[in-house]
């Protein structure tokens, strides 16, 4: 490295002010306007004196409640910048014919649909699957947290610390240009030396770590802390999504983890795993990043799929359709995730054979998903159909979804695919399985557990509004894209010389505004919600006549979860409950177990984000002093056995008791 | 609790565990917990073993496995860590018996055969930095340096977590806390004794015998 | 009703497709891309069979088991129908298993590597047909066409007689692209240090776009082609044209043509040096350099013992414009010999190199 051109300092390393986009005037006005908004939210936490408060009840919580709710939370604003993205891209693309440069160098160009792809799947799509599991799981199996309380909360503030280097990285440096998967070798540091992929590769890492944690933790929890009667092919459908899922995550993330590192190596130490020199092999980083990507895309869809379990046969008022083929056909579907990774590069030439095996087990997928689709619709028949905002976006998914996963089936025939990958086509395939089956199934079930979590249901009149805006602006945003993969268009790109792609451009626009407004809507729904909320009381905690345990519970349920633990028979163990003429224990409260809240995660998880900007700065001094810091931090928190207390009985008699007068109407 | 259908006509089923026992204890899904980040972990060797095989064999033009590894004292660094092993052996069956300061003491004799695993290897490194055959010289190279490297970090923390439990089990004795923890050290110790039974196979013996 | 609107707007890219106007995949102009095209109709029918049923049920089940809608039996635990499952699973299968067969087939029939053993539907290759051999570099930001039996080379135009069989030899200079004329054939990766073949023919004449369909940098969007099929006679012309233009394409010229540039005119070349796509394939166009397929050589003969801790150097990273310049980088030297003193293979007949695949 002695011909290394790199300008760096020993205080700053390589970051200087040219590192402050200050000449890029749309920057400029984002940086305003998150700073004004952050200034304001600042001003009305100290003159409301909610920092104590703030600490207190949710930086330093290991109630998964509260946790799953700030994972939601996390993702909902990560869907403002990630959709601002696609609306930079939508415009650009619509306007850049005939000459015209649109109004986005490549240089930006690159960087928004990186971050867009990106921030879309690791901080909106990931956050809001963790937070519903985190949020509900317990809940559902009858435990009073998950196994882990603490490593829950790191988990989430490491999701939260890559989320904040992304967000650090539109205002200090760059952003990576690489696509959201960042192949070698252009992801190397001969052809991107900048900072862009350092930022990615460590928000990526941080944010990683908390994943796969989290994923230990469900799967310890699912596996350990059912209530007692509730075996495995007793548990809910959307605890054994929930557990797929995890069980993916765990076996996956490291493998992301992993080449990742190795990317770090080639370009902090010059290693050659990807490079093209000294034997360095970029399809390798391929194979990888896509052994990881499969299941990563079947980690996003599982949980939805197990809303719309759940969401079908409460709103069907039956019970679900085929249980068991449901869980036969998850778990093959989670088996399988693992041997079809190589549709994603039919093209990269590895022989017939090879592409034939890989395209027939991609099919395969799609008998069991195939499967679960019937099974919800015999849910839906001879049932009692309540069309409420849940089971809206539920009749939108299986609509839209079941076209997405034609189209995959139709790439997964390689010969096809060399016509159809990297086109629009593909772009039009992949939203329409994320966004048809992830997002409408998140929203489905943020509405449905939303009152669960805050005591209140959502407004139904702006979430109709924001699902028929989503639904329709997904059509108008998406079918157009199909058709310009047929006509042979190419994606990434930041203009185009043939004028007779424009008018589909604009229409793809036009619904991507939609959007825009279903978007804005459900911000709508929240506001409108809040200040409607006395009159949108839960006081039953079973607002739906719900089925599954968490509806058992009062809502939000106290700290605890159960004053006294369920028992389980069957499946539906609380519609059981309800037929069977159960009776909630009035008194004979036990003193309860539980952990205490700590701030050593959002600490810890600070001191990686600090040795993630120095390590992509260069900023070697502080990037051992910070490595240095979490290794002691690590440590000392090793030394802390004060994690525990009990909550009296009286107190738990009182908790109870006031639900006890809430339940009698008063 | 009996099920359902046991109970007689007309009487209601239990639907609460009243009598007070916890039903599950913290701490009784650590071992499960900690088993299944330990197999996330092997995953990671898993990537570092198939780009090893992948890339194992591109010298590069330059030095290739029967021109670097010193297999004596790779033997010997082996030694070292499968006497670690059998020292962690010995130090939890004294834990099961109760008797601290045995733990104590083959705590220690582990962290001295893993300081010297360690030392070793960092020799080896050296030595091969210094005849040039550097990560950065060849696919092959940057892969042994990852693999071997990797799995010397993790001896490292195992060391560095070793102490701190020693502090530990020597402030608050052998109680519950401190006897998961050994256990899972215990887990984390032997899996990388594995671990090494892999790279030494795969990549040192099968690396000179080409 | 909204839904209706929904059907029509499903059912519109349908009645576009159909109407095949100018969605180039529906309606290419060479044999190998109208199989593939072919294959996606199938596929889609069969698909189809499948999706419209589905959709159909979900309408109509939703309104017809609505609450309101009182009439209707409500069957609140019925949860279970042997008969039901097996034709849901057995109904997919048997769609899979007939897209399966004809995902086998057709995969290994349509492989890029494999040489065309027919010109159309209708005409098979006639018997001792030589195919036109076109070497391909995927550059930042062009693509370089090498026609190594007629000598010559050119940026930013690809050209081949109509119904003769075309080899694409591919490879890149520096980061993954990929050579895609829709209208010809499906698309193959180029990859540096890699060589990717693609077998096509081209049916009609036309001018045809050519792009390349992976990510490759800053001036991606502008990596565009012309592919022109043209008749035996055109063909010749446009060589003609190529061999007037006085250009040599030789090391130093390919070494300044390699720099990241975007938006090139066509450029044409008369010489082209013999070796150079193996150079360039090989990564030694710098001739100080060992040439990709000699180190494999090297390596797979036991390398060169300690000696292959010195035979390397150093030179300046690459200059990516805006993007900086990479940091320096190592490579191996070439060998040399008394009679070999600048280590370039003067063999013109080099051996294939690392082929993917």
């Amino acid at each position: 490295m002695t011909l290394d051109p790199e300008q760096t300092s020993f205080l700053f390393g390589r970051l200087t002010l040219g590192a402050l986009p200050l000449h890029e005037p749309i920057l400029v006005a984002t940086f305003a306007a998150v700073a004004l908004g952050g200034l304001a939210v600042v001003a009305a936490l100290t003159y409301y004196k909610l920092w104590g408060y703030l600490w207190r009840e949710w930086i330093t919580t290991v109630d998964h409640k509260r946790i799953g709710i700030m994972y939601i939370i996390l993702a909902l604003v990560m869907l403002l910048r990630g959709f601002s993205d696609a609306i930079m891209m939508r415009l650009q693309q619509a306007i850049a014919f005939n000459g015209s440069e649109g109004y986005l160098p490549p240089h930006h160009y690159d960087q928004i649909f990186t971050a867009h792809g990106v921030i879309m799947i690791f901080f909106v799509a990931m956050p809001l699957v963790t937070g519903l599991m985190n949020l509900v799981v317990p809940l559902q199996i009858g435990a009073r947290d998950v196994s882990f309380p603490f490593l829950n909360n790191f988990s989430f503030w490491m999701t939260t610390g890559g989320a904040v280097l992304v967000m650090m990285s539109l205002f200090v440096g760059e952003f990576a240009q690489t696509g959201w998967l960042a192949y070698a070798p252009l992801s190397g540091s001969q052809f991107s030396p900048g900072v862009g992929v350092d930022y990615y590769i460590w928000a990526l890492q941080v944010a990683g770590v908390g994943t796969l944690l989290s994923g230990v933790n469900l799967l310890a929890t699912i596996v350990k802390m059912r209530a007692p009667g509730m075996t495995l092919m007793k548990m809910p459908v959307f605890t054994w999504t929930a557990l797929c899922t995890n069980a993916l995550i765990v076996a996956s993330f490291p493998v992301l983890t992993g080449v990742l590192a190795l990317l770090t190596l080639d370009r902090y130490v010059g290693t050659n795993f990807f490079t093209n020199e000294l034997g360095g092999n970029p399809m390798m980083y391929v194979n990888l990043i896509w052994i990881w990507g499969h299941p990563e895309v079947y980690i996003l869809i599982l949980p939805a799929f197990g809303v719309f379990s759940e969401v079908v046969a409460t709103f069907c008022r039956k019970r679900l359709f085929g249980y068991t083929s449901m869980v036969y056909a998850t778990v093959v579907i989670t088996i399988l995730s693992y041997i079809v990774w190589l549709h994603h590069f039919f093209t990269m030439g590895s022989g017939a054979s090879v592409n034939a095996f890989f395209g027939i087990t991609t099919m395969i997928i799609s008998i069991p998903t195939g499967a679960k689709i019937f099974n919800w619709l015999f849910t839906m028949y001879r049932g009692r159909i309540r069309f409420e905002v849940p089971m809206l976006w539920t009749i939108g998914f299986m609509l839209t979804f079941v076209v997405g996963g034609m189209t995959g089936v139709m790439l997964a025939v390689p010969p096809a695919d060399f016509q159809f990958h990297n086109t629009l086509f593909l772009i039009a395939h992949f939203h329409n399985v994320i966004i048809g089956g992830v997002v409408f199934g998140m929203f489905a079930g943020i509405v449905y557990w939303f009152p669960k979590a805050f005591g209140f249901k959502l407004d139904p009149f702006w979430g109709k509004m924001s699902f028929w805006f989503w639904l329709v602006g997904f059509w108008v945003a998406f079918m157009p894209l199909y058709i310009l993969g047929l006509m042979g268009v190419t994606r990434r790109l930041s203009r185009f010389e043939d004028p007779s792609l424009q008018i589909w451009f604009v229409i793809a626009a036009f619904g991507a505004v939609l959007i825009a407004f279903g978007i804005l809507f459900f911000i709508v729904q929240l506001v409108v919600s809040f200040m409607r909320r006395e009159q949108l009381r839960d006081l039953t905690g079973d607002p739906w006549d719900g089925r599954t345990l968490e509806w058992s519970t009062s809502s939000p349920p106290p700290a605890y979860n159960f004053a006294f633990t369920p028992v389980v028979y069957d499946h539906d163990a609380w519609w059981d409950m309800k037929k069977r003429g159960h009776e909630r224990p009035l008194q004979g409260f036990h003193p309860i177990h539980m952990p205490k809240g700590t701030g050593a995660g959002a600490i810890l998880s600070a001191l990686c984000v600090a040795f993630g900007f120095a390590m992509i700065w260069h900023i070697w001094w502080l990037a051992a002093a910070t490595f240095a810091l979490t290794i002691i931090a690590t440590i000392v928190h090793t030394f802390n056995y004060n994690r525990d207390f009990y909550i009296p009985a009286a107190e738990v008699a009182q908790t109870e008791g006031g639900r006890t007068r809430q339940l009698a109407g008063e | 609790m009996q099920a359902a259908h046991d109970a007689p006509l007309g009487e209601k089923p239990v639907f609460y565990v009243t009598d007070g026992h916890e039903h599950v204890h913290s701490g009784d899904s650590t071992a499960l917990g900690f088993w299944v980040y330990l197999m996330s972990d092997c995953l990671i060797f898993a990537v570092l073993f198939a780009t090893y095989g992948v890339l194992g064999r591109n010298f590069a033009a330059g030095p290739t496995p029967a021109d670097l590894f010193d297999l004596p004292l790779v033997a010997i660094n082996t030694a070292m860590l499968l006497f670690s092993s059998i020292t962690y052996g010995f130090a939890m069956l004294a834990m099961e018996k109760g008797k601290q300061s045995s733990v104590l003491l083959w705590l220690g004799i582990t962290g001295l055969f893993g300081a010297a695993f360690i030392g070793i290897e960092l020799y080896e490194f050296s030595h091969l930095i210094h005849l040039g055959a550097t990560p950065q010289r060849s696919a092959f190279l940057s892969s042994f340096f990852a693999l071997v490297g990797t799995h010397g970090l993790h001896v490292t923390v195992g060391i560095i977590w070793l102490i701190t439990l020693m502090v530990q089990v020597r402030r608050r004795g052998l109680g519950v806390e401190s006897r998961r923890r050994l256990l899972c050290l215990s887990m984390f110790w032997h899996f990388l004794d594995v671990i090494w039974i892999g790279v030494f196979s795969f990549v040192y013996l099968m690396g000179v015998l080409q | 009703m909204p839904r209706k609107i929904l059907r029509l707007l499903a059912l519109a890219p349908l009645a576009i497709l159909l109407s095949g106007c100018k969605l180039v995949v529906m309606s290419p102009s060479g044999d190998v891309a109208l199989q593939q095209r072919d294959l996606i109709v199938a596929s889609t029918l069969l698909m189809l069979m499948i999706i419209v049923p589905v959709m159909a049920l979900t309408v109509f089940f939703a309104w017809r088991y609505r609450q309101s809608n009182t009439k209707a039996t409500y069957d609140p635990d019925w949860h279970h129908s042997t008969r039901l499952e097996v034709v849901i699973w057995a109904a997919p299968l048997a769609i899979v298993i007939v897209l399966g067969a004809m995902t086998w087939v057709s995969t290994h029939l349509l492989d890029p590597y494999r040489p065309l053993d027919r010109i159309d539907a209708s005409r098979t290759v006639p018997e001792g047909t030589q195919p036109l051999v076109v070497e391909v570099v995927a550059l930042d930001w062009k693509w370089l066409f090498i026609y190594p039996e007629q000598g010559i080379a050119t940026v930013n135009e690809l050209a081949a007689p109509v119904d003769r069989p075309i080899t694409f030899h591919i490879t890149s200079s520096s980061v993954m692209n990929s050579l895609s004329i829709p209208a010809l054939a499906g698309q193959i990766y180029a990859m540096p240090g890699m060589q990717t073949k693609l077998h096509a023919v081209i049916n009609h004449a036309g001018v045809y776009d050519g792009l390349s369909a992976n990510y490759s940098g800053a001036g991606f969007s502008d990596m565009r082609f012309k592919f022109h099929g043209v008749s035996e006679a055109e063909f010749e012309q446009w060589v003609e044209q190529a061999r007037a233009s006085g250009n040599t394409l030789g090391r130093p010229e390919y070494t300044e043509l390699e720099r990241p540039t975007a938006r090139e005119a066509v450029r044409r070349y008369a010489t082209v040096a013999p070796d150079l796509f193996h150079a360039i394939l090989n990564r030694c166009v710098d001739s100080t350099k060992m040439c990709a397929d000699e180190m494999m050589r090297v390596d797979a003969r036991g390398s060169m013992g300690h000696a292959g801790t010195y035979n390397v150097a150093v030179r300046e990273g690459r200059d990516n414009g805006e993007r900086g310049r990479g940091p320096a980088q190592t490579y191996v030297l070439a060998i040399c010999t008394t009679s070999d003193p600048y280590g370039i293979r003067q063999t013109a007949a080099a051996q294939p190199t690392q082929q993917v695949n």
